[in-house]
């Protein structure tokens, strides 16, 4: 559990920087040039497969954990006041951990699952090689949506221009989060990380045995700043940033 | 002359080789026949559990009976300051010689000989036992083990584990215990209660034991039965005793044969929190330890004791002319760390006189604040070179001295009665502790009823009239650990043509059937009184009559006293539920009906002991100081009773032949 | 002493014995004196309720000082009830306010089934302890005690972790019945002291079986053991156990 759980943090992290290329003030080029390189590069394919596992393997022995520790109490008490010594989310990874798996579906679905094998349109950028700045033209009418090359880049003739084709993720991104219902379930379902990993980040580290008053500081900071605020706020200000652009 | 009906089986020689020639000649039996002896162990404390754990590494085949839910539970883990050991490891003058002495002085002469010097011999190895597996003893800095004195001696030979000596010892022999029983040498049967022993043709051979849950009864068979039940101050119903600390285990051996040795011989420990209403249920011990930095004290005038009685005055408000140490008034050398009866005597006598301090006017005042101030206040001020501290810096660098040395007492002080002692003096009172009496058994520590064996506090031994702080858990675990795994093989070489004896053998019938009858007697009384009405009232009789002081009119009265709530008991009393299920009540009830007793032997024993010796304080025989009067003349031994019916006991007498230690008076002025 | 007299309305498991169902029952109690402790007022219960012909309430409980681990009461939610650091017996009803409603219910676990209203067998703990929460030495094997010199603090830490009373408390806080707390006190008592390094990979592993094998669940580190944990006893425990856990099933043969 808390070794696929500490490899999720790591993932997070990654996707955390990678999707901060939406706020770049460039149309998406860089986001689009990432999604490219997350679909194509054969070492990140292969992490991303270890990633597809550690998520299956993380919810089925989470599910099976909540299933036994059901089972280790059958009749349950009248009155249980958790909360006099444990935290909420600490009692709750079960909850948190399903609207994590429901909302990765929905996630997955929305952008993996679209881009892969929807129809999203090809964006073109033109980059102006002398001044850095990026434009959108016209993709040309010939380039065939379905001949499977996610990215083409050619320079002009003359050489002032980069022409870039590409999938164009980005535009699916700006254009789902101006639903007001999508937002808000990735609002929540942020929320739900945020808890998540409040419990779990320094839970995987006392499973493998390290709980130390030297080390719990660090731990419980990183858990706590990092992964339990940092990264969530982080995700949530993308489909605002949409919402409200 | 001792009476003819008891052999001591002192082995012959000097002191000092008795046990390791005894030891070394007491028939053995081989390792096969072992493996078809069969042992019964009543009881799981110290000595129950060490003695089970070490029959069955020898391969004896062992059955442990306890009525709690886990060995664990027996009341020796309550035990609070240490166990004396003769190890010398501080190097100032510790010998086994000298904790025999101490032991032996300390008992008011009461005790034998040859088993103390037995306890002293092997006291050095039960600590070595004990770290081995595992117990973790407070250490010094240097990783090498701790002591601490205790009251009575002027040595440090007490290993202690902070406040909870007695628990992680108990754990130690729970954990061996639990080692055997996963081995399969050992069969635990916990929340058993031993109803009965039995005896074919003068010789134990099992028990009759009820299973507390399901209420059913059950037969076994033992080549040897070992009572280590612990002992029977809850006839006192209010005791520093667990709830269910009984005496039916040893009353019912008594019943068949085994004599009762010494049952007046009670321990009154000091500090004790005292009793704040009808309810309460239990009395919690305060350490001993206390006592060296607080200081006991009454107001000086009787009106000032009324006055905080009603809540009128707060003792913070008397001014020392105004105190009354009596303890430093009395015993000037000694003062506040005189023997547990003499400080309780002293304690009584003030309440009596009417000078106590709670609203029942029944307790004194154990002051932290003198010492605090004055003595680690100064202290610490000098430390920090402090010139001129004022009261309030004295007081709060004492303060944290003091938190430092006590603070888990005093939490617990201030839990129980609400009041902060650090704020205010504590209020203690005495109350039961301990019992030195017990059944009789000899250097084997066999009963009068051969294969009927009693350890630990279970049997009268070791401390004769008064026993000093941190034995109790020394004699159970050497009488486990180290005395009965040699001394049963002198009994046992004898059983080893004995095949198992089948438990439908007539006796075990008949035993069943007594205990059977008695159940549904309790059952049938359905009287309108609850079994703790009588069990009260009974404490009440006892602590008045045959408590911290005794005389012969109330002796006499206790007895008749004693008979008609007995009476009353067996007509009236109400056991609700049922025989088949797990029934608290019905439980309490026997143990109760065994009390009520009991309670009659020892005002009898206490009537016919006609001196004061040890926490035996006859108030015909004291001293025009009003101290304990002993009179080595004329009862200078073991009261060993043997109960022809009830109401009708006969003495036999073991004389008590001191020749290693010359007989003194003890004095603490 | 501000002793005073409050009432309040007990709520009360009952149940006659493992196999039948169980329910509550309600018992209002008054003029309850604030110097009680919790266990005192229900010896006052138990008294009504025999004089009103009615069975008493069954509760496991000997000691009534804090120290043999046997009372048991799940208080208004919270083991022992609500003050941190106390057992049931050493509660006080002045830690109660006057007409308060109080429920009692038993330890829940399915290693601990119900024997009678409050009364639990916890007989578990003590088959965990037979599986390997000792040393093994036979009375006798001893050398002297002063032999082996044990550092003060890691005495004093296996003596932190020896203060465990056995009670069961941890299990019936934590909200999925896991004995972690217990097991792995006595596994760091005996880890921190070098008597008990001979057996320390093969004692781990036993006796985590043994607590796998008595249905107990598994430990999701929300703390609630520890800080119900009459005795305080520390989290690190754990911690150190599933140390110790995971290096001896690595290197086990």
């Amino acid at each position: 559990m808390g070794l696929t759980g500490l490899f999720l943090c790591t993932f997070l992290v990654v996707h955390m920087i990678g999707n901060l290329q939406l706020f770049k003030n460039d149309q998406g080029l860089a986001f689009n040039l990432y999604a490219v390189l997350m679909t194509t590069n054969p070492f990140i394919k292969t992490v991303s497969y270890l990633l597809y596992l550690s998520i299956i393997g993380h919810a089925i022995q989470g599910i099976y954990l909540v299933f036994k520790n059901k089972q280790s109490r059958p009749v349950q008490y009248a009155v249980y006041e958790g909360k006099a010594s444990s935290t909420w989310a600490s009692r709750n990874m079960g909850l948190l951990g399903t609207i994590l798996l429901v909302f990765i579906a929905v996630h997955l679905s929305d952008f993996w699952f679209e881009y892969k094998f929807g129809h999203v349109p090809y964006a073109t950028y033109a980059t102006n090689l002398t001044d850095g700045e990026v434009r959108l033209i016209p993709t040309p009418p010939d380039y065939k949506q379905f001949n499977k090359l996610e990215e083409t880049t050619m320079i002009t003739p003359e050489g002032q221009f980069k022409v870039t084709i590409v999938k164009d993720l980005y535009l699916e991104v700006a254009e789902g989060f101006k639903s007001p219902w999508l937002v808000i379930v990735y609002l929540l379902s942020m929320c739900a990380v945020s808890f998540h990993l409040y419990h779990g980040f320094q839970s995987a580290f006392k499973s493998f045995g390290i709980n130390h008053p030297k080390i719990n500081g660090i731990v419980n900071f990183i858990g706590t700043w990092i992964f339990a605020i940092g990264i969530p706020a982080g995700f949530a200000a993308m489909p605002l940033y949409f919402f409200f652009k | 002359m001792s009476s003819s009906k008891i052999a001591s089986k002192i082995p012959e020689g000097n002191l000092e080789q008795k046990w390791s020639k005894y030891r070394s000649t007491v028939p053995l039996v081989n390792p096969a026949n072992k493996r078809s002896l069969e042992i019964i162990v009543v009881g799981s404390g110290l000595a129950g559990a060490s003695a089970a754990s070490t029959l069955a590494e020898l391969g004896y085949k062992v059955k442990v009976f306890c009525f709690q839910d886990s060995a664990r539970r027996a009341h020796s883990i309550a035990a609070q300051g240490g166990i004396n050991a003769a190890k010398n490891y501080q190097n100032d003058g510790d010998s086994v010689y000298r904790l025999f002495y101490d032991t032996i002085k300390g008992g008011d002469y009461r005790a034998r000989e040859a088993n103390v010097y037995r306890l002293a011999e092997v006291s050095a190895n039960i600590i070595d036992q004990s770290v081995a597996s595992g117990v973790p003893f407070a250490r010094e800095y240097g990783g090498l083990l701790s002591n601490r004195s205790f009251g009575g001696t002027q040595v440090q030979r007490t290993f202690y584990a902070a406040g909870q000596t007695g628990q992680q010892l108990l754990l130690g022999a729970y954990s061996g215990l639990q080692r055997q029983v996963g081995m399969g040498a050992v069969q635990m049967f916990a929340r058993h209660e031993m109803l009965d022993v039995v005896n074919i043709d003068g010789v134990c051979r099992g028990i009759i034991a009820r299973d507390l849950v399901s209420g059913k009864l059950e037969r076994h068979f033992g080549h040897a039965v070992l009572l280590c039940t612990g002992g029977y101050g809850n006839v006192f119903f209010l005791s520093t005793n667990a709830m269910g600390s009984n005496v039916t285990a040893a009353w019912k051996a008594h019943k068949k044969g085994a004599m009762f040795a010494n049952p007046c011989f009670t321990q009154i420990h000091p500090t004790c929190i005292p009793v704040s209403g009808d309810h309460q249920s239990k009395l919690t011990l305060m350490s001993e330890s206390l006592r060296n930095d607080g200081r006991i004290w009454v107001p000086k005038r009787k009106e000032d004791a009324e006055a905080i009685r009603a809540g009128k005055l707060n003792p913070n408000q008397l001014k020392e002319e105004e105190r009354d140490y009596y303890l430093e008034r009395r015993y000037p050398a000694f003062g506040n760390l005189v023997p547990r009866d003499v400080a309780s005597r002293a304690a009584k006598e003030r309440c009596d006189a009417g000078f106590g301090v709670n609203k029942t006017g029944e307790a004194v005042y154990l002051d932290f604040a003198f010492n605090m101030k004055y003595k680690y206040g100064k202290i610490e001020a000098t430390k920090k070179g402090i010139s001129n501290p004022t009261e309030e810096q004295l007081k709060s660098l004492g303060h944290e001295v003091i938190k430092e040395k006590y603070g888990n007492l005093f939490d617990m002080y201030q839990q129980i009665t609400g009041v902060n002692p650090y704020e205010n003096p504590m209020m203690i009172y005495p109350a039961v502790h301990y019992t030195m009496g017990g059944l009789w058994v000899d250097y084997n520590l066999m009963t009068t009823v051969p294969g009927l064996y009693a350890l630990g506090e279970a049997n009268f031994s070791d401390h004769g009239a008064n026993r000093l702080g941190a034995s109790a858990l020394m004699q159970g675990l050497a009488d486990g650990y180290f005395v009965i795994p040699y001394t049963i093989g002198a009994y046992l070489n004898n059983e080893i043509r004995t095949k198992a004896i089948s438990t439908d053998h007539e006796a075990f019938v008949a035993a069943e059937k007594a205990v059977q009858d008695k159940i549904d007697q309790f059952l049938s009384i359905k009287g309108n009184k609850s079994v703790d009405y009588f069990h009260k009232k009974l404490g009440k009789i006892m602590w008045d009559k045959c408590g911290m002081a005794r005389n012969e009119a109330g002796l006499k009265e206790a007895i008749e006293e004693i008979k008609a709530l007995r009476n009353e008991f067996w007509n009236n009393v109400r056991v609700p539920g049922a025989a088949n299920e797990l029934n608290p009540e019905l439980e309490k009830a026997g143990r109760v009906a065994d009390f009520l007793e009991l309670g009659e032997l020892m005002c009898l024993d206490a009537l016919k002991r006609n001196e004061s010796c040890g926490g035996h304080f006859r108030e015909e025989y004291q001293t025009e100081e009003g101290e304990a009067l002993r009179d080595d003349e004329n009862f200078k031994y073991v009261a060993a009773w043997e109960m022809l019916e009830l109401g009708n006991w006969e003495l036999n007498k073991e004389d008590l032949i001191y020749d290693n230690i010359k007989i003194a008076q003890r004095s603490y002025k | 002493m501000s002793e005073q007299n409050i009432n309040v309305t007990l709520k009360v498991w009952r149940q006659r014995n493992s196999q039948s169902k169980g329910g509550f029952e309600t018992y209002p109690l008054n003029d309850v004196s604030t110097d009680m402790s919790f266990l005192e007022m229900f010896d006052v219960l138990n008294e009504k309720l025999i004089q009103e012909g009615k069975d008493p309430v069954a509760f496991d409980h000997d000691c009534r000082e804090g120290i043999c681990g046997m009372c048991s009461m799940f208080i208004n939610g919270r083991p022992h009830g609500p003050k941190q650091a106390v057992t049931t017996c050493q509660l006080h009803m002045r830690s109660f306010k006057n007409g308060e409603t109080i429920v009692v219910e038993p330890w829940r676990a399915k290693p601990f089934p119900v024997i009678k209203d409050l009364v639990v067998d916890r007989s578990a703990f003590d088959r965990i302890i037979s599986a390997g929460g000792f040393i093994s030495v036979n009375t006798g094997n001893a050398q002297d005690a002063n032999a082996i010199p044990v550092a003060k603090d890691n005495a004093d830490e296996s003596f932190a972790a020896a203060a465990c009373i056995g009670c069961g408390a941890c299990v019936a806080a934590c909200k999925n019945a896991s004995a972690m707390l217990f097991v792995s006190a006595k596994v760091s008592q005996l880890a921190l002291l070098p008597q008990g390094q001979p057996e320390r990979k093969q004692r781990v592993m036993d006796m985590v079986a043994q607590m796998d094998n008595e249905g107990f669940g598994a430990c999701t580190n929300t703390g609630a053991c520890s800080a119900e944990c009459p005795k305080e006893i520390s989290l690190t425990n754990i911690a150190r156990m599933n140390r110790d856990f995971l290096a001896a099933e690595i290197t086990a043969k």
